[in-house]
């Protein structure tokens, strides 16, 4: 069973290593290639990749159908396949449903998200850096210790003493104590090593050294400039992971301060429990932020993930 | 100085981030987890007591093998099912870009929006999987009723929304694969769907190591989905038939305030990641002696 694979090894013993641009620029030798038509695309294909979407789609499409809709869309048989003309009405009504606080919700969510993004960047970018440019003792035992925490769920195993933790602290219910948690962050400090090696070249740090320059100055002038597709990428994935945490922020507020994911989970419970048509524009109006992110800049999330499932 | 101190300076503050937010609540959570400690008595010291009981409790051991069974009903075909579309991806094509974005949209919905959406298309009076059921003559089905109907519902959500991220970390570690591989594997007559199994999933081993990790942290601490599914209440279901450890930890500290015992749940579930994801290691990692 195993001819093929060890075969073809044996043929490519001098294969370099796979990094970087190799896979993107093949496709000008394809043509040439021996097995060309291995890499075309068959009807069999498009059709999967087409049902794909469409499953991809389809919840998101139904969420619209539902929320441009009165009470009864959820209840009806068949149920409804086109948008209703409700969606004004539903979001206005959502928007002021006082036991939801959905607008307080979106605020906190995008004070939240972008207070943990924001932070994370910038102790991602300094630990990227060090590890990336430095050379110091142990840093290699530091960088594997960072991908042991990585392993550590924090949210479910560390909830009772965060709680008690907030408690004492008197922030059960504010902010801070749904920001500071999030900054253990170890995979932004993996990306931005990844981006810093290959965005910084070692002799621009040597020659910054000689002219004299602190580590700092570096940092500032020369690394911060370079990597800041990196900082892009690693900003946004972070704002959309945190603007989806759903357990810490249940537990750490309250309905009346929630972040938005909490804010719609009231909904679900509170004066609109059995109205899906309410409860689906809350639920629409969430994803709206992302949404738009999502089609600013899919392209460099796209990169940013590919990058870092493969790098880190 | 400078060059001395600064390297540590700019590691320092993801440690002490992780010191204060990470390794004083693991340890905490232990010392917690050893007493009978409730929210406004007193705590008192009572050794592994809170263990032994979760350990002989029929409730808490429901709620592992649900978090097992979701887990493995969830992550096989999400896995399996990612390597396809990333092979499919990975092929001359035109849009590639879009079909990119395409599979990786669910990931700009929250859990808890899946999870609203999914429970009402998987209600039983109306729900849109009833009634595409009853098209072809099915019985409508109670998908909150048994374990294996709520595991396979929930499983869904999961899948739907991270099917496509994993399928695009596939893509990304297919085209590092030297094509060379291929074009001798094709000049031998080997067929493409030989050459997926032989050589795209034997070099793709890491980075199926690594989705498998995440998937594994992922899936046992499973919470959002199964909490939406039944309305917002811990308990998942009436006999527990979808609670998740995840769910059975946020229920002993929130609404007994039974903080020992939510302490020692969340111990235990942090022994079972670890053990899940070493027994999924080992498997993993048997990929290209098994071909």
């Amino acid at each position: 069973m195993s001819t093929v694979a060890s075969r073809s090894r044996a043929t490519t013993p001098t294969e370099p290593p796979n990094q970087g641009r190799a896979g993107r620029s093949w496709g000008r030798r394809r043509r040439s290639g021996a097995g060309v038509h291995i890499w075309d695309a068959t009807a069999l294909t498009r059709i999967a990749l087409g049902a794909t979407l469409i499953l991809s789609f389809f919840p998101l499409y139904w969420m619209i159908v539902v929320a441009s809709r009165d009470a009864s869309a959820a209840t009806t048989f068949p149920p409804p396949i086109t948008p209703g003309s409700n969606l004004a009405d539903n979001v206005s009504t959502a928007l002021n449903d006082d036991a939801s606080n959905l607008v307080k919700g979106l605020v906190n969510s995008f004070i939240v998200s972008g207070a943990v993004a924001f932070s994370v960047v910038v102790i991602s970018t300094l630990a990227g850096f060090a590890f990336a440019k430095l050379r110091f003792r142990g840093s290699t035992a530091l960088l594997a210790v960072i991908l042991l925490t990585m392993a550590v769920p924090l949210q479910q195993i560390g909830i009772v003493p965060l709680y008690i933790m907030m408690v004492e602290l008197d922030w059960v219910n504010t902010l801070q104590a749904v920001i500071l948690p999030f900054l253990v962050n170890g995979f932004g400090i993996f990306l931005m090593r990844q981006y810093t090696i290959q965005a910084v070249p070692d002799e621009l740090v040597e020659a910054a050294r000689i002219d004299g320059a602190s580590t700092l100055r570096i940092y500032w002038n020369i690394v911060l400039p370079a990597v800041r597709p990196g900082i892009a990428v690693l900003g946004l994935l972070t704002f959309m992971q945190n603007w989806n945490e759903f357990l810490w922020p249940l537990i750490a507020l309250s309905p009346d301060n929630p972040t938005v994911q909490v804010a719609i989970q009231q909904l679900t419970t509170g004066n609109y429990s059995a109205d899906y048509s309410m409860i689906f524009t809350g639920t629409l109006l969430s994803i709206v932020p992302l949404t738009v992110i999502f089609i600013a800049f899919g392209k460099q999330i796209v990169g940013g993930i590919m990058e870092g499932g493969v790098k880190a | 100085m400078d060059l001395k101190a600064s390297p540590y300076l700019l590691v320092s503050p993801y440690f002490i981030l992780f010191a204060i937010f990470g390794a004083f609540p693991l340890g905490f959570t232990l010392w917690v987890s050893l007493h009978d400690w409730q929210l406004a008595g007193d705590k008192e010291y009572v050794g592994l007591e809170n263990y032994q009981f979760l350990l002989t409790n029929d409730r808490f051991l429901t709620t592992v093998v649900n978090t097992l069974g979701m887990f493995v009903l969830a992550t096989v075909p999400q896995l399996l099912l990612a390597l396809l579309i990333a092979n499919a991806l990975n092929k001359r094509l035109r849009g590639r870009l879009l079909f990119r974005l395409g599979v990786l949209i669910p990931m700009v919905t929250s859990v808890v929006a899946v999870a609203i959406v999914f429970s009402q298309i998987y209600g039983t009076e109306y729900g849109m999987i009833n009634w595409l059921l009853g098209q072809v003559g099915v019985d409508p089905i109670d998908w909150r009723k048994t374990s294996l109907a709520s595991w396979f519902a929930i499983s869904t959500m999961v899948d739907w929304r991270w099917t496509g991220y994993n399928a695009i970390i596939y893509l990304a570690a297919m085209q590092a694969i030297p094509r060379v591989l291929y074009e001798a594997a094709t000049v031998d007559g080997a067929s493409s769907r030989r050459q997926f199994w032989h050589i795209t999933v034997p070099q793709l081993k890491p980075v199926i190591i690594f989705t498998v990790f995440i998937s594994t942290i992922g899936g046992l601490t499973l919470f959002a989905e199964p909490l939406m599914f039944g309305s917002g209440r811990f308990d998942g279901g009436t006999t527990g038939q979808y609670q998740t450890v995840a769910m059975y930890i946020v229920q002993a500290f929130r609404e007994r305030n039974n903080y020992g015992l939510a302490a020692a749940a969340a111990w235990l579930l942090f022994a079972i990641i670890i053990v899940v994801a070493l027994a999924n290691y080992l498997v993993v990692n048997r990929i290209r002696e098994s071909r």
